[in-house]
């Protein structure tokens, strides 16, 4: 890998700030983009309305307007939480404090990277199991029913369907032989297909059923719609959200949606290529000679794929019904786990006899 | 300090810098938002009537076994992981092995499954 441009001349301190300043505007960004793509446009469309119109062109500055709203609102801490006030004010930032240790890892580019861990993968998955804590926090010290509920269907769910999603990313592993994410990336722009290299080797085709198990297994952690039980909001208000008012929601809202984005990129990173040209790799042959418009094009090109997998999402958030908390289980641990060890060996015995 | 701690240490200012970024737009919303607390207002919200009881009610122990599960197939998954790597090395011996290893645990979960543990009653 080739020292960066910039990382060559600078001070390790500017290096990070720089760094930290990539890191909000890869939280920040796709988050803003989802919302008002998905939640606001899209979300309209499909129910046959034109959703927010006044702020700005076709409502583009809602969000800012909506941000300004919630800047405003009272924060209220209920009486019986006030014992445990600081706790209840702390859950929302560790929840965005996940999102935050997840982007860490994910590349942008041959140089655009924040950090590059040989674990990369294995850093992600077990961060990503971070924002459970702010949860359970959030729903045991708001000192309600609904919020004590919703806290633990969170945690039930989240840890029921981390296991698919870790057992779903093996498969991936396997082929690329590595845990960094840019190998993986690298793996499958320069790769082949049983022999055939005109399309490289973008791992969505040889591990359809891992790319499928964990898209679910996401939907699931990002407790989007089917498997939105924690925050069933016609049993349970809110779930653990219940309680929280003014700029401490939004802060919830903001890290579920950056989530959402954050874990596309880990999604396009291990299955669609990455930062890499669609079925064009212009004939490099490691790192280095990665040429340098890569580290412009590269950011762009992830962002896209991650716009198109967040559209999945939430395509299948605004059409399904919401599963019951029985059959969520059983989905969990009666079919994809045991389809994702099966995956696991199938994986396994090609690349062995191949 | 090496590269490789310092890429650690880069994960220290991301999650610094969340708490910074959420803390200073609270700080901005404690400076314009108003702070009128009634008592009414602070009562526990169970949709609009009048909370009954404490908020700790008692909860299910079904959820400590899917945990207690949990917990055993995740221990797996890190065992699996440096063998996934080195796989192409290992060839078929490093393959039986994995085999014999994915086969006990699958037969921990139907013994599980069989226990009538995976109901969610």
């Amino acid at each position: 890998m080739n020292s960066a441009l910039i990382a060559a001349d600078l001070a390790y301190w500017a290096q990070s700030l720089l760094r930290v300043l990539g890191g909000l505007v890869a939280v920040l960004l796709p988050a803003g983009t989802v919302v008002y793509l998905f939640l606001f446009k899209m979300m309209s469309f499909m129910q046959s309305r034109l959703g927010p119109m006044e702020a700005g062109p076709y409502g583009s500055m809602q969000l800012f307007a909506e941000v300004g709203k919630w800047l405003q609102k009272e924060d209220i801490v209920p009486a019986n939480a006030q014992p445990e006030a600081r706790i209840f004010k702390m859950a929302p930032l560790i929840v965005l404090a996940s999102t935050f240790l997840l982007v860490v890892v994910v590349p942008f580019g041959p140089d655009a990277w924040f950090t590059d861990f040989e674990v990369g993968i294995f850093y992600a998955l077990a961060v990503s199991s971070v924002s459970v804590l702010g949860i359970l926090i959030a729903g045991w010290s708001s000192a309600n029913k609904y919020s004590l509920l919703g806290g633990l269907r969170a945690a039930g769910q989240l840890i029921a369907y981390e296991l698919p999603m870790v057992l779903a990313v093996i498969g991936v592993v396997i082929q690329a032989g590595t845990m960094n994410l840019q190998q993986i990336v690298v793996a499958q722009n320069a790769g082949s297909m049983f022999g055939w290299n005109g399309v490289g080797n973008p791992y969505i085709l040889t591990q359809f059923v891992a790319f499928i198990i964990f898209m679910i297994s996401v939907q699931a952690e990002l407790t989007q719609t089917p498997f939105d039980m924690p925050i069933a909001e016609s049993e349970l208000v809110s779930g653990y959200m219940t309680e929280y008012s003014g700029f401490r929601f939004l802060i919830f809202f903001i890290g579920e949606f950056a989530t959402a984005g954050v874990f596309a990129m880990i999604a396009s990173v291990l299955f669609l290529g990455g930062w890499g040209v669609p079925f064009a790799w212009f004939g490099w042959t490691d790192m280095d000679s990665i040429d340098n418009w890569m580290n412009v094009a590269g950011p762009l090109i992830l962002f896209t794929k991650m716009i198109v997998l967040v559209f999945f999402i939430m395509w299948v958030r605004f059409s399904f019904p919401r599963f019951r908390e029985d059959q969520l289980q059983r989905f969990a641990w009666k079919i994809l786990i045991p389809v994702s060890l099966v995956n696991i060996m199938v994986t396994a015995v090609l690349k062995v006899a191949f | 300090m090496s590269p490789f701690l310092r890429s650690y240490l880069t994960v220290v200012w991301f999650g610094l810098a969340a708490f910074l970024i959420a803390g200073l737009l609270l700080g901005i919303s404690a400076l314009v938002r108003p702070n009128k607390p009634t008592a009414e207002k602070l009562l526990t919200y169970e949709s609009g009537v009048d909370p009954v009881g404490e908020g700790w009610s008692q909860s299910q122990i079904r959820y400590y076994v899917f945990a207690l599960l949990f917990v055993i197939f995740d221990v797996e998954a890190v065992f699996i992981f440096p063998w996934a790597t080195q796989l192409e090395r290992y060839a078929v011996f490093g393959l039986v092995e994995m085999g014999v290893f994915v086969g006990v645990l699958l037969l921990g979960l139907v013994y599980a499954w069989r226990k009538g543990v995976l109901r969610w009653v």
